[in-house]
C-alpha cells in the first residue's frame, strides 16, 4: 500500500518532458547541473511500478540522451519493460528509446525477441511499424534468424503500409542472416513485380543496396528493372533503378544497349536535377561506349557547369572527372570553366576541379599542368594549397613516377614546393626525395643540387613543417656528396648555427651527413696529394690496409695493377662500368683520379683541397660540433663524438710540426689516407635491395633453429655503440660478400664470405639458385644479393636508432643498375614484388556470402516463380530438385550455357552448425571455387527451406554443390 | 549505396535538436561526430555547396530558418536526391506543425522522430507522399491520445491508487 501511494505521489508531482525542456531552456542553475539533477529524478522515477510514471521518465531520459548525449544504456531493461506495455503510448516511448539507444551489444536484446515477434504479428499496423523500425536499427544475427518467419509473413501482408516497411527491413535481415534470403527472396521479388507502387519502390530500394555490393547476382532481374525504368514516373524510384543499372550494365553489354535509349529519353524530359544527374552519371560510368548518349550527357553537364548553383557546378565537374580518361574532348570543351573553378569560392568546387585536372595529367602535359597548379597554390588559402600539393605529389609518384620523364625537373619541382610558405607536405616530399634518390640514379646530381639549396637556406630551418624535407636533403647531400659542386659550402651549411632549431632526429642526420662530407673532403684531399707524390711502394700501401676489411675488388686490383689504380679500384664497387674507367685512369695521370671517383659530377679543381682549406674545415667542424658533445640527446652526442674523434685523429696526421721532412709527412698522409679510405669504403657501400618478401623465401637451413623472439639481442646490443660502428659493420659485411655489379661477379664474391655456418649454407644456396634470389629481370637492373639472414637481423637490431640507414633498409631498394644514358627516361628501379604494396587480396566477405545466397535464391526462385515474364528454361533444366536433402548432385551439371566461370565444384561438402545459422564453409584449396561452393550450399539450404517454409532451423547435412550463373532471358537482349 | 548514415538537426547556435543514427555509432562517437560536424557546417558561408566532404563521407546539409538539417551519405551518392529528401521532411514537418519553427521541434522532439521514421526506414526513403505521412502520423497521434485519456481519467487514477 505504501509503495503504491508513493508511486501515486510520484506520478502526481513528476516533471513531464515539457517541464524538463523548459527547465533546460531557462537554465537557471546551469545546464550540466540541471541535467544531473533531472537524471537523479529519472533514476528514481524509472523504477516506479506505475508504467505511466516510468514511461515519462524514460521519455525524458531519451530526450537527454539524444539531444545532450547522456548515456542511457543503463536504462535498457526499463525500455524493454515499457515496450511490452499494452498501451500504445507507452509502447511508442519504449520503442523510441530502444531504437535510439540499443546496439548489437546491448544485453537485453536477448529478452526482446518475443516482444518483437508479438508486435510484428500484431493486428495493429502501428505496433507492427514500431517493431519493424526497431528491428531495422538493432537487427542482430539472432534476431534476424528468429524473426525471419514473421517478416516472411509481413512481406505479403495485405496492408501496404506494413508490407513496404517489412521490405525495407528485410535488407538488414539479409545482411545479418544470409539464410533468410532463401526464405524471403521470392516474396521480395514478387513485391518488385507487383502492381503496388509503394512496395515496388521499397523493393527497388533493397535491390539498389544489394546490387551495389555484388551486381552480378541480380542480372536475372534486369527485365523487371527495365520495366520499371520505362514505366515508372516516380523520380525517387527512377534514381534507384538507374543506380542499379549503373552497376549491372558493365556486366552485360546487351543490357547496356537496351537501356541507353530510355535513359536518354529521361535525360531529355526530366525537370528534376537529381534525376538528371543520376542519368548523366549512369551514362558516363556505365554507358561510355554510346557516343550519342555521352554527347547528350556532356551537353547536360555543361548546363550544370554554367549554373550559379555551386552544387550543380560541383556535380558537373564530378561528371567530367568520371568521363575524363575516355572522353578527353568533353573536358577540353569545358576547359575554361574547369580552370576558373580552381579559384571558386567554394572549396568543394575547387577540389572537384583539382581532381578533374589531375585526371588529365599525362606524360606530355605534366610539366605544364604542375606549373599552373603551383601558381594556383601560391594564391590559394593554406588548406587548398596543400590539397594541390598533395595531389601533385600523389599523381606524379603514382606507379613509380610513371608519368615523369624529366626527373631533374621533378626534383627541382619538389624543391620549389618545399619553399611554398603554406606547404605542410613535408613528410611526403621527404619520402619522395629519398625514394627518387634510391630509385633513379640519374637524378642524383640534381637531387644533390636541390638538397644543397635547401640545406643552405637558413630561413627554412625555422619552419617545423620542413624539417622532414631538410632531413632528406641533408641525407641526400651527404650520401652523394661526390656530386656536390662545393663540399665545403655544404659542410658549412650542415653545421650552421641555426641547425639547433632542428629536432634531434633531424639534427643527427645533419651530423651524420657532415661526417660523410668531411670524410669525402679529406679523402679527395689526400688522394689529390698522393697523386703528386711519386709512388714509392705500392705493396706497403696495400698491406697497410687490413685484408678483412677490404673489398675483394680492392684486393685484386691492388695486387694486379699499378698503385694508382688502388684509388680506382674501390670504386668498382660503386660503378659497374668501373672496368672501363679503370683503364682510362691508369693511363692518365693523377688528374683523372678524382674525376673517376665522381664519375658524373663536375670535375673538382685540383687545388681545391689545399692543406689550409682542409685545416680550416676541420677547425670549423670541431667548433660547430664541440658543444654538442654535451648534448642530452644520445644520437647527437654520439654522432658528434664520432666526428670529433675523427677530426682529432686526422689533425694529428695532417698538421704535424710545420717543419718536417717531406717523407715523414708523406707517410703520415698515407696513414691518414688509409684510415680515411676505410671510412670512405664504409660510406660508399650501398645496401642491397631486399624485397619485403625476400626473407620469407630463404629456406631455413637444416640444423638451424630460429628463435621466435629476438629480444635477448637487445641486451647484447644495449651497451654497444650503435652509431658509426654499425654503419661500418654494415659496410664491411656487405663488402665482404656482395659488391657485385654482375652475377658472375657475385659468384666469385660469394667465396669470400665470412664462413659462419649458416652463412656458408646460405651462400651455397645462393650459388645454386642465384637467379631466383632477387627478381631483377623486369627492371633490368642488377642488385646486390642481400646479406645472410642472420646478418640482416643483426642489422635490423642495430639500426634501430640509426635513422638514415634505417631509411635505406626501409625503402628496401637500391638502384644498383647500369646507367642507361641511351634511354630518354632514366631507369626507375622497382622490385618486382614486395616493393609494390601487396594488392589487397579480397577476402570473401559477408556481402559476397549474401549475394551468393541471393543468387541462389534468385535462380531457384525463377525456376519456380510464377512470373511468366522470366522464361529461363535453360537454367531450369539443370536445377537441383527442390526439397530433397542430402542429395549428391554430380558436378557435371554445370554445362549450363550461361555458366562462364569454370568453377571447381563438388569438392567439399558443407556443414552447417545447427541452430546458430552461421555458415561454416570448408575452405577448399581451390580458389574461386569457394564462392560458388558457398552458393551451391546455400542453394541447397534454400531448397530445403522452400520445401518446408518456416523450418529454417533444420540442419542440412551434407550437400553437394552446383554452380549457377544468372541467366538473362533472351527476349530482353 | 543509397543509405543515409545519420540525420542531424543542429540549430544555428550549435544546439542539437535531433539525432538519428542508421549506422552503428557508439555514444562517444556520436558526440564526436556532432561536435565535429556542427563546427564544420555552421561555419560555412552562404551560397556554397550544400554538402561537405567529411571523413570519406558526404554530409549534405540545408539551412531552414535557424535550423541546419544534415544527412550523411556515402561519397559517391546523389547529393541532390538527399537535398530533396531533406526538403521533403521539412515540408512534412511544416504541414504537421503548421509553419514549423525550431520551438516546435524542441518541445515535440519525439514527434519529429516519429515523422522521420515514417519518411525514412533503415536509412532509405520510405514514403514519398506527404499526404500519406500526414495521415499516418495523425492516426498514430489519435491512438496515443486515446491511450492517454484512458490513463489520465480520474477513475483510472483512483483505481491505480487503491489497487
Amino acid at each position: 500500500m505504501a509503495t503504491t501511494a508513493s508511486s501515486f505521489m510520484d506520478s502526481l508531482f513528476q516533471r513531464t518532458l515539457d517541464d524538463l525542456i523548459k527547465g533546460l531552456r531557462h537554465n537557471l542553475i546551469g545546464e550540466q547541473l540541471f541535467i544531473s539533477k533531472s537524471l537523479e529524478d529519472i533514476r528514481k522515477e524509472i523504477k516506479s511500478t506505475d508504467l505511466q510514471t516510468k514511461s515519462i521518465a524514460l521519455e525524458k531520459l531519451t530526450y537527454l540522451s539524444s539531444i545532450h548525449g547522456i548515456d542511457m544504456s543503463w536504462a535498457a531493461f526499463h525500455a524493454v519493460e515499457i515496450m511490452s506495455s499494452s498501451r500504445f503510448s507507452h509502447k511508442k516511448i519504449g520503442y523510441l528509446a530502444a531504437s535510439l539507444s540499443f546496439n548489437e551489444s546491448t544485453e537485453v536484446l536477448l529478452l526482446i525477441t518475443n516482444q518483437l515477434r508479438k508486435d510484428l504479428s500484431s493486428t495493429n499496423e502501428f505496433e507492427v511499424n514500431l517493431a519493424l523500425e526497431c528491428l531495422s536499427v538493432i537487427a542482430t544475427i539472432d534476431l534476424a534468424r528468429d524473426l525471419t518467419p514473421e517478416l516472411f509473413t509481413l512481406l505479403s501482408s495485405s496492408k501496404v503500409y506494413v508490407r513496404k516497411k517489412a521490405i525495407a527491413v528485410i535488407f538488414k535481415v539479409f545482411e545479418k542472416y544470409q539464410d533468410s534470403v532463401g526464405v524471403c527472396f521470392k516474396r521480395l521479388v514478387e513485391n518488385l513485380e507487383g502492381s503496388d507502387g509503394k512496395s515496388m519502390s521499397a523493393a527497388v530500394g533493397v535491390f539498389c543496396e544489394l546490387a551495389a555490393k555484388d551486381p552480378r547476382a541480380y542480372l536475372p532481374l534486369a527485365p523487371e528493372f527495365y520495366r520499371i525504368l520505362v514505366d515508372c514516373r516516380n523520380n525517387w524510384v527512377l534514381i534507384k533503378v538507374l543506380k542499379i543499372f549503373a552497376s549491372l550494365a558493365p556486366l552485360e553489354p546487351r543490357l547496356a544497349k537496351r537501356i541507353v535509349e530510355p535513359i536518354c529519353e529521361l535525360m531529355r524530359k526530366t525537370g528534376a536535377k537529381s534525376l538528371l544527374f543520376e542519368c548523366i552519371r549512369t551514362v558516363v560510368t556505365s554507358l561510355g561506349e554510346y557516343e550519342s548518349a555521352v554527347r547528350l550527357a556532356v551537353s547536360k553537364t555543361r548546363e550544370f557547369l554554367s549554373d550559379d548553383d555551386s552544387n550543380l557546378k560541383y556535380l558537373g565537374l564530378q561528371a567530367l572527372t568520371i568521363m575524363g580518361p575516355k572522353h578527353l574532348w568533353a573536358i577540353l570543351e569545358n576547359k575554361e570553366v574547369v580552370i576558373k573553378s580552381l579559384s571558386d569560392t567554394d572549396s568543394n568546387v575547387k577540389l572537384a576541379a583539382l581532381r578533374l585536372v589531375m585526371t588529365m595529367v599525362s606524360e606530355d602535359n605534366v610539366i605544364e599542368i604542375c606549373r599552373v597548379l603551383l601558381n594556383y597554390s601560391l594564391k590559394s588559402d593554406p588548406e587548398f594549397c596543400n590539397e594541390i600539393l598533395s595531389s601533385i605529389l600523389f599523381t606524379c609518384s603514382r606507379n613509380f613516377y610513371e608519368i615523369i620523364v624529366d626527373f631533374d625537373w621533378y626534383v627541382s619541382l619538389l624543391g620549389e614546393m618545399s619553399r611554398i610558405p603554406n606547404c605542410q607536405k613535408g613528410e611526403e616530399i621527404e619520402s619522395q626525395l629519398i625514394d627518387i634518390c634510391l630509385r633513379v640514379e640519374d637524378a642524383r646530381p640534381e637531387l644533390v643540387r636541390v638538397g644543397r639549396d635547401l640545406v643552405i637556406d637558413p630561413a627554412l630551418l625555422g619552419n617545423p613543417f620542413l624539417h622532414g624535407i631538410l632531413s632528406a636533403a641533408a641525407w641526400v647531400s651527404g650520401e652523394y656528396v661526390e656530386f656536390a659542386k662545393s663540399p665545403f659550402e655544404l659542410l658549412e651549411a650542415l653545421l650552421q648555427p641555426r641547425t639547433n632549431l632542428l629536432p634531434s632526429s633531424v639534427r643527427s642526420v645533419y651530423i651524420q651527413s657532415s661526417f660523410k662530407v668531411l670524410v669525402f673532403c679529406l679523402h679527395s684531399y689526400l688522394l689529390n696529394n698522393e697523386a703528386h707524390i711519386p709512388s714509392s711502394s705500392p705493396e706497403k700501401l696495400a698491406s697497410g690496409v687490413p685484408d678483412t676489411v677490404l673489398g675483394d675488388g680492392f684486393l685484386e686490383a691492388s695486387v694486379i695493377t699499378a698503385p694508382k689504380s688502388i684509388v680506382e679500384s674501390e670504386h668498382d664497387a660503386d660503378f659497374s662500368p668501373g672496368a672501363s674507367n679503370h683503364g682510362v685512369s691508369v693511363e692518365n695521370d693523377g688528374e683523372d683520379v678524382i674525376h673517376g671517383q665522381t664519375s658524373l659530377s663536375v670535375p673538382l679543381e685540383k687545388d681545391y683541397f689545399t692543406r689550409e682549406s682542409i685545416i680550416k674545415l676541420l677547425d670549423m667542424s670541431e667548433m660547430a660540433l664541440g658543444p654538442l658533445l654535451e648534448s642530452h640527446e644520445v644520437e647527437i652526442q654520439e654522432r658528434s663524438r664520432n666526428v670529433i674523434g675523427l677530426i682529432e685523429l686526422i689533425k694529428q696526421e695532417i698538421t704535424g710540426p710545420l717543419v718536417k721532412k717531406e717523407t715523414d709527412d708523406m707517410r703520415d698522409e698515407f696513414k691518414a689516407l688509409n684510415m680515411i679510405r676505410l671510412i670512405c669504403d664504409g660510406f660508399s657501400e650501398e645496401l642491397g635491395p631486399v624485397p619485403v618478401t625476400a626473407q620469407e623465401r630463404v629456406p631455413v637451413p637444416e640444423g638451424l633453429t630460429l628463435v621466435e623472439n629476438l629480444c635477448d639481442l637487445d641486451t647484447i646490443f644495449a651497451d654497444m655503440n650503435l652509431l658509426t660502428q654499425s654503419s661500418l659493420i654494415l659496410g664491411t659485411l656487405n663488402l665482404g660478400e656482395t659488391t657485385g655489379g654482375s652475377l658472375s661477379d657475385l659468384q666469385t664474391k660469394d667465396d669470400l664470405e665470412p664462413a659462419t655456418e649458416s652463412t656458408s649454407l646460405l651462400s651455397e644456396h645462393r650459388k645454386r639458385h642465384g637467379l631466383y634470389y632477387l627478381p631483377s629481370e623486369k627492371s633490368n637492373s642488377l642488385y646486390n644479393a642481400y646479406p645472410p639472414a642472420n646478418d640482416s637481423l643483426l642489422q635490423q637490431n642495430e639500426n634501430d636508432h640509426v635513422d638514415d640507414l634505417v631509411k635505406l633498409t626501409e625503402q628496401s631498394l637500391v638502384p644498383k643498375k647500369k646507367p642507361s644514358h641511351a634511354k630518354p627516361r632514366p631507369v626507375v628501379v622497382k622490385l618486382d614484388e614486395g616493393d609494390v604494396p601487396i594488392t589487397s587480396r579480397k577476402l570473401e566477405s559477408e556481402e559476397n556470402l549474401l549475394s551468393g545466397a541471393v543468387r541462389d535464391a534468385l535462380l531457384g526462385n525463377e525456376d519456380k516463380s510464377t512470373s511468366a515474364k522470366v522464361p529461363c528454361g535453360k537454367s531450369s533444366s539443370k536445377r537441383i530438385e527442390k526439397g530433397k536433402q542430402s542429395v549428391d548432385v554430380p558436378s557435371e551439371s554445370n554445362d549450363n550455357a550461361a555458366d562462364k566461370g569454370k568453377a571447381d565444384v563438388g569438392k567439399g561438402s558443407s556443414r552447417r552448425s545447427k541452430g546458430r545459422g552461421k555458415e561454416r564453409k570448408h575452405k577448399s584449396g581451390v580458389k574461386g571455387g569457394t564462392q560458388r561452393e558457398g552458393n551451391g550450399q546455400r542453394e541447397n539450404l534454400k531448397s530445403s527451406r522452400t520445401s518446408k517454409h518456416k523450418t529454417h532451423h533444420g540442419a542440412v547435412d551434407s550437400v553437394n554443390v552446383i554452380p549457377q550463373t544468372p541467366v538473362i532471358p533472351d527476349f530482353l537482349l | 549505396m543509397t543509405m543515409i548514415h545519420f540525420v542531424l538537426l543542429i540549430s544555428r547556435q550549435g544546439k542539437v535538436r535531433l539525432t538519428k543514427w542508421y549506422s552503428p555509432y557508439s555514444q562517444k562517437e556520436r558526440s564526436k561526430v556532432i561536435r565535429e560536424l556542427s563546427g564544420i557546417v555552421l561555419n560555412r558561408g552562404p551560397r556554397l555547396c550544400n554538402f561537405v566532404e567529411w571523413r570519406g563521407y558526404k554530409v549534405v546539409y540545408k539551412r531552414y530558418a535557424s535550423l541546419y538539417f544534415c544527412m550523411c551519405i556515402d561519397q559517391e551518392d546523389n547529393v541532390l536526391e538527399i537535398l530533396e529528401i531533406i526538403h521533403h521532411y521539412v515540408e512534412i514537418l511544416d504541414r504537421y506543425f503548421g509553419s514549423v519553427c525550431e520551438l516546435d521541434l524542441i518541445f515535440n522532439f519525439h514527434k519529429a522522430y516519429f515523422i522521420l521514421d515514417e519518411l525514412l526506414l533503415a536509412g532509405e526513403l520510405q514514403e514519398s507522399s506527404k499526404r500519406t505521412v500526414a495521415r499516418i502520423v495523425a492516426a498514430q497521434d489519435a491512438l496515443v491520445e486515446t491511450a492517454k485519456e484512458q490513463a489520465s481519467s480520474i477513475s483510472n487514477i483512483i483505481a491505480q491508487a487503491t489497487k
